[in-house]
């Protein structure tokens, strides 16, 4: 073969890499169901959000409930814990947030019981800040979730909720 | 494998074998030969075939009463323990079996270290080895899973989320592996589905390893290339055979005496209690074959580098072939390699058992140190020493000490032409 003809891309050349995309495209159509029947399926997404009625909580309690499968705190908070998460300056956190972002009616703390290392429950009113400790890798958090100290990465994570009624949550 | 012509004896053995050579290949599993020095630490390919066989066995049959449910799973176990008939004695050989099977595993990769059977040429011996020891701790771990205890799932949890360490799409691929948003009902039956899956995967890597063992041949303890066959060989059978069984006998009296005497002692009381997505267990463990590899991913004080430094500790064995830049395969002749190499099994060891206690304070430290020492040992100790160690003469075959009369293989005839051939 010439050096031109190695070069320049002939009918043959054109044929092939257009047959060869097209193979790729039907084996990647092909294999995309088998990877996505592993995603969640409509029944898991079906259970999407949860009510939970509040009323009997008295303040300092913290109560537990199940929301797509994982742990959810909902922790009436009482004046000093309230106090002692909005006075923490900023620049202490590992993943800054403000309390007033995090709990909007700074009463109620809603948030995922889930530290945000490896998953674990965290322990309530435990801990160098009186509040959650995860019991796994020794995560320590404040009173209003935000990682302190240990290998958690960020805060507990605070789900999409709306009070339904003065006495009713809806989480998701 | 061997070059000579085999023809069977019987007419039909030979119309079977011109058309499937199966015969060929029995008689060369036969004939094979084997340097006629190894010793005990040799036997622990046969023991884990063994092991491999007895798991794939007494895993089709719990397979037949277990129920892959969430609802289910817990008691389909019990139920096993208590009603079917021996389904105890399974089970446990199953769950001990597990535990005989890394046991073994170790003492087989232990020795590969100490004799350098990782080394040219036996390389990619080496790399389907540690393809079959990853799926292997895979398959363990999915299969801790199924009895859907508290260390079953919150063991699963821990594991998943080591995924969601990966930046950006980390997230996504925790959820695809749950198929859901927690270890829930759709985990359990994936994880009862590659559970099943993947000993016949390393049925096939074995069956590849082994058959590149036999390209060119065993390595040995002194570890010196032997020409095959020769007065340095002995066949396969009945030699190797015999030898490899004799060592069974003597696994197995290990392994009965876990079943039969204690059989949990190697597990966690917690798993008797059933899964509660609402409780963790005061103190998460994997198993104890797991524990170094656990200790090196809590020693990092950062997420994503903690899951990296754990498995960058089982990539570093993949490339070991090319780490190790010493041409002598065999500890016995590297005087200096020699304490290292026990330094790094007194690592492990130590490793392991920090992994067991709650990663604070002294402990903590002692893992840190620790998981330093062990990519040390890999990235620097061994690239190094293979340049500067000065190593003691290599016997000219294995029988040459013999014949010279002396015990000790140092004290065999300094050989420099062999020497420059190296």
């Amino acid at each position: 073969m010439s050096e031109s003809d190695k070069k320049k891309p002939n009918r043959r050349d054109f044929i092939l890499t257009a047959t060869t995309a097209a193979g790729a495209v039907g084996v990647g159509a092909a294999v995309w169901p088998l990877v996505d029947q592993m995603n969640p399926d409509a029944s898991v997404k079906a259970l999407a959000s949860t009510e939970v009625d509040v009323s009997s909580v008295q303040p300092g309690q913290s109560i537990t409930v199940i929301w797509r499968g994982k742990p959810v705190f909902i922790k009436r908070r009482t004046q000093d814990e309230i106090d002692s998460a909005r006075a923490v300056d900023l620049s202490e956190l590992k993943h800054p947030e403000k309390d007033e972002d995090r709990a909007k009616d700074p009463e109620w703390l809603v948030m995922l019981g889930v530290c945000t290392h490896l998953g674990c429950v965290p322990l309530t009113d435990k801990g160098d800040y009186n509040a959650w400790f995860c019991p796994c890798h020794g995560s320590h958090y404040d009173t209003s979730g935000r990682i302190r100290k240990g290998p958690a990465p960020t805060n507990m994570e605070i789900p999409k909720y709306e009070f339904v009624n003065s006495n009713t949550i809806k989480i998701g | 494998m061997s070059d000579h012509e085999y023809t069977p004896k019987s007419k039909v053995g030979k119309w079977f074998n011109d058309r499937l050579p199966l015969l060929t290949l029995a008689n060369h599993l036969t004939d094979y030969p084997t340097p006629k020095n190894l010793n005990y630490w040799w036997t622990f390919g046969g023991i884990l075939t063994f092991c491999l066989i007895t798991q794939i066995i007494t895993g089709i049959i719990l397979g037949m009463h277990y129920v892959a449910h969430a609802d289910l799973a817990f008691q389909s176990v019990e139920h096993i323990m208590r009603d079917v008939n021996y389904g105890w004695l399974i089970r446990y050989v199953h769950a001990n079996g597990a535990s005989m099977f890394f046991l073994a595993v170790y003492i087989h990769i232990f020795r590969s270290l100490y004799y350098g059977s990782y080394k040219s040429p036996r390389e990619v011996i080496w790399i389907i080895g540690m393809l079959i020891y990853f799926l292997m701790m895979a398959t363990a771990f999915m299969g801790y899973v199924l009895p859907w205890g508290q260390m079953s799932f919150w063991g699963a949890t821990v594991i998943t989320n080591l995924f969601s360490a990966i930046p950006l799409v980390g997230d996504s691929i925790t959820t695809w592996l749950w198929g859901g948003y927690s270890v829930d009902n759709p985990t359990l039956t994936r994880f009862f589905s590659l559970h099943y899956l993947f000993p016949f995967l390393i049925l096939g890597l074995v069956i590849l390893h082994i058959w590149a063992l036999h390209v060119p041949g065993n390595n040995n303890p002194i570890g010196i290339d032997i020409k095959k066959p020769s007065k340095d060989t002995v066949p396969f059978h009945p030699y190797i055979v015999i030898k490899d069984l004799f060592a069974l006998l003597i696994f197995l009296i290990i392994f009965a005496f876990f079943v039969f005497f204690s059989p949990n002692i190697l597990g966690h009381a917690d798993n008797y209690i059933e899964a509660n997505p609402l409780v963790t267990p005061a103190h998460i463990v994997p198993e104890w074959y797991l524990l170094p590899f656990y200790a090196i991913l809590r020693s990092v004080p950062d997420k994503l580098l903690g899951v990296i430094a754990m498995f960058a500790a089982i990539f570093v064995l993949v490339i070991l072939p090319w780490l190790d830049t010493s041409k002598v395969r065999s500890t016995v002749f590297r005087p200096i390699y020699k304490q290292f190499y026990w330094f790094l099994v007194a690592d492990v060891l130590i490793l392991g058992y920090v992994g067991a206690m709650p990663a604070e304070g002294l402990y903590l430290l002692i893992a840190r140190v620790a998981t330093a020492y062990y990519f040390a040992h890999f990235l620097i100790i061994l690239p190094f020493l293979g340049m500067k160690e000065k190593t003691t003469p290599l016997p000219l075959s294995i029988t040459e000490p013999v014949l010279g009369g002396s015990a000790d293989m140092a004290m065999a005839k300094n050989n420099n032409d062999y020497k420059e051939k190296l």
